[in-house]
């Protein structure tokens, strides 16, 4: 059936392979494993952008293929990273505190054991008690398990509230808007249970693989984010083919239409929103390792916004659109902000790309929006002669 | 006999204004049906009441040998039901071929893990061949729907509802920006579909009407003002002078 499947789409394929030429070219460039060429940092940055690519995906999946405009995905990324990084900051801590209490005379009680890692976990908050929600911190096996159904339920309940009373277009974007800006405001607050504005830190450092250097640490996790949007990739290549696809896209071109012939739209909706959030989770629990830290101002409501503008230049309802969109902008956005763009003198005044920067995504996005509707993507259209 | 559809003493208020005024009307199983009237007559809002897009204030409406209400269900459901519509302007998928279209119309489940894990069957596109013959679609089955003509358009929406095999079909001005041939042809297709199924149309041509040779219900005001023979409603008095006095006025 794959066979099949490779062989009626072969967007699907060339994507798999460009990804895989990619990902072959970074291993023989890095410091681990190659010639050394690209450092580590620019290795994580790769990795990144990579988890951003399979988001953006999601995004594609449920704003160009299903027409909702959710700006809210991002939350469900953070939440991924947040749901990772309870378990690598308690898993490194608590690894800590036991080499510290190693040679007391008297061994210290699990309850003194706890305390410390609280300690040292929340003394930034000024609390060292432990959040009813981390509760299964301490089990690696849970907290990937929360990775995907923390955000699974959240989207679930959010979406059937929503969809139920029939809230579409600008005012479902509104509402998806709200949803992230309230758990970004949770999130702020001390007694949240997540440190508050302090995030979490300290994700790089991989519990168990301590005397695994940095270059090898970034190699792992570029692979396992190659892998896993091309995983995503395929998955939602195969959702959005044959006769969902069909549907989907029904919806999101005459969504009454669809009902009349007897599909229950909101049903599509709400699958389609909830596994484009969990999948949204899987990248951010892949991002925020590399990242090394994850704090609640990564979730606040322009996050997602940036994600649908990556969408709308890499060209929305195709995924590689989604990919392209996502590498390039993000790319470029940290070119731009991270002072590698030379700043231009006009002589009285000085473009400073620091903030110009917002300024010149800004435009493009207007512009495309205005000139190109279907973004960079829609370059291939011109390649690959259509079969008419 | 009994019934494929009663609605019965249906009213429904839009901002005061009275679109349907205790509508009582009924379908049997097979047959071929013309609802005529002026414009604000309350056709469309009386398939919007039966699809279940307009819940009405009061009434009845009662469908199938279960004798069922439709009025708690919502437009999903009641598709499912076995009522299929065809809207006024074409309303196709343009992005997707006439053969996607048409799949997707076609009886089949509906729920979304069926949708998803749904493979082609050789019944299925057996069938699909034999609607987009029906409605003359045959060539066209790879195209996009969004290059065919407008009169190509409704009959691909014409074939949809064919595809979804419902008992009662609803079908609003199918004729209307076609050429006569093209008129012809949609009127052999709809009374050919009538023979196993209750075909409702609405249309303002009284020619197209003319050809369909069935009874006729003529709707004023949200209710029934006649009901009969095309030339028994058009020498009723009545009717001459709400409806086609006006139009010659």
């Amino acid at each position: 059936m794959k066979k099949t499947f490779i062989g009626q789409n072969p967007s699907v394929m060339w994507f798999l392979l460009a990804l895989a030429v990619f990902t072959l070219a970074v291993t023989l460039l890095s410091e681990a494993t190659g010639i050394g060429i690209i450092s580590t940092s620019f290795v994580k940055t790769l990795g990144k952008t990579l988890c951003l690519c399979l988001v953006a995906v999601a995004m594609d999946v449920v704003w160009g293929y299903c027409g909702i405009l959710s700006l809210g995905h991002f939350a469900f990324f953070g939440i991924g990273g947040y749901a990772i990084g309870m378990w690598l900051m308690y898993a490194r801590t608590e690894s800590i505190v036991l080499e510290s209490l190693v040679g007391q005379p008297i061994p210290p009680t699990p309850q003194e054991i706890s305390d410390a890692i609280g300690n040292q976990i929340f003394g930034v908050v000024g609390s060292s008690e432990f959040p009813a929600i981390w509760a299964f911190a301490d089990s690696l096996v849970l907290q990937l398990l929360m990775i995907v159904l923390v955000p699974g339920l959240l989207a679930l309940i959010f979406g059937w509230l929503a969809f139920r009373s029939r809230v579409t277009g600008v005012y479902l974007s509104i509402l998806t808007q709200a949803m992230t800006l309230a758990l970004a405001l949770y999130l702020f607050q001390n007694d949240s249970g997540l440190r508050g504005n302090n995030g979490l830190s300290g994700l790089q450092n991989i519990p168990g693989f301590e005397n695994t250097s940095q270059a090898w640490v970034s190699v792992i996790f570029f692979w396992a984010s190659a892998l896993a949007l091309a995983a995503g990739y395929l998955f939602f290549a195969w959702v959005v083919s044959g006769k969902m696809g069909s549907v989907v896209k029904g919806i999101r071109d005459n969504e009454a239409r669809v009902r009349f012939l007897g599909y229950h739209v909101e049903s599509y909706k709400l699958f389609i929103f909830t596994i484009t959030a969990i999948v949204a989770a899987i990248a951010g629990a892949l991002y925020y390792p590399q990242a090394g830290i994850i704090n609640p101002g990564e979730i606040t409501p322009i996050a997602s916004i940036y994600l649908a503008v990556w969408v709308a230049i890499g060209g929305r309802g195709r995924l590689y659109g989604a990919v392209i969109g996502a590498a390039f902008v993000s790319l470029l956005s940290s070119w731009f902000t991270g002072g590698g763009a030379p700043d231009i003198p006009l002589g009285f005044y000085t473009i400073q790309w620091t903030d110009w920067w917002l300024v010149l995504l800004g435009v493009s996005f207007v512009a495309v929006t205005l000139f190109f509707p279907k973004g960079i993507g829609g370059l291939f259209d011109y390649l690959v002669r259509k079969p008419s | 006999m009994s019934m494929l559809l009663e609605v019965d003493g249906v009213s429904v208020t839009f901002d005061g204004f009275r679109a349907i005024n205790n509508l009582s009307i009924n379908f049997a199983k097979a047959e071929l049906r013309a609802i005529i009237g002026p414009n604000g007559a309350g056709k469309t809002t009386f398939m919007d009441i039966v699809t279940g897009k307009t819940k009405p204030d009061e009434g009845k409406v009662i469908w199938g040998d279960r004798n069922v209400s439709l009025l708690g269900m919502s437009e999903s459901q009641i598709a499912r039901e076995g009522i299929g519509r065809k809207f006024q302007k074409p309303t196709v998928f343009e992005a997707q071929t006439v053969r996607q279209n048409l799949a997707m119309a076609l009886k089949t489940k509906r729920g979304p893990f069926a949708v998803l894990t749904h493979r082609k069957t050789v019944e299925n596109g057996t069938r699909i061949e034999e609607v987009a013959e029906q409605v003359g679609l045959t060539e066209q089955l790879t195209r996009t729907a969004g290059e065919l003509s407008h009169g190509q358009k409704q009959w691909l929406e014409i074939g949809m509802l064919l595809a979804q095999d419902p008992r009662l079909m609803l079908v609003d001005e199918p004729a209307a920006g076609m050429t006569p041939e093209e008129r012809e042809k949609t009127t052999d297709i709809l009374r050919e579909a009538a023979k196993t199924r209750a075909v409702v149309v609405v249309e303002h041509d009284m020619e197209f009407v003319r050809r369909l040779e069935c009874k006729v219900t003529v709707l004023h005001e949200g209710s029934v003002l006649a009901e009969g023979s095309l030339d028994q409603v058009t020498s009723n008095q009545t009717v001459i002078d709400v409806y086609l006095g006006r139009g010659h006025a």
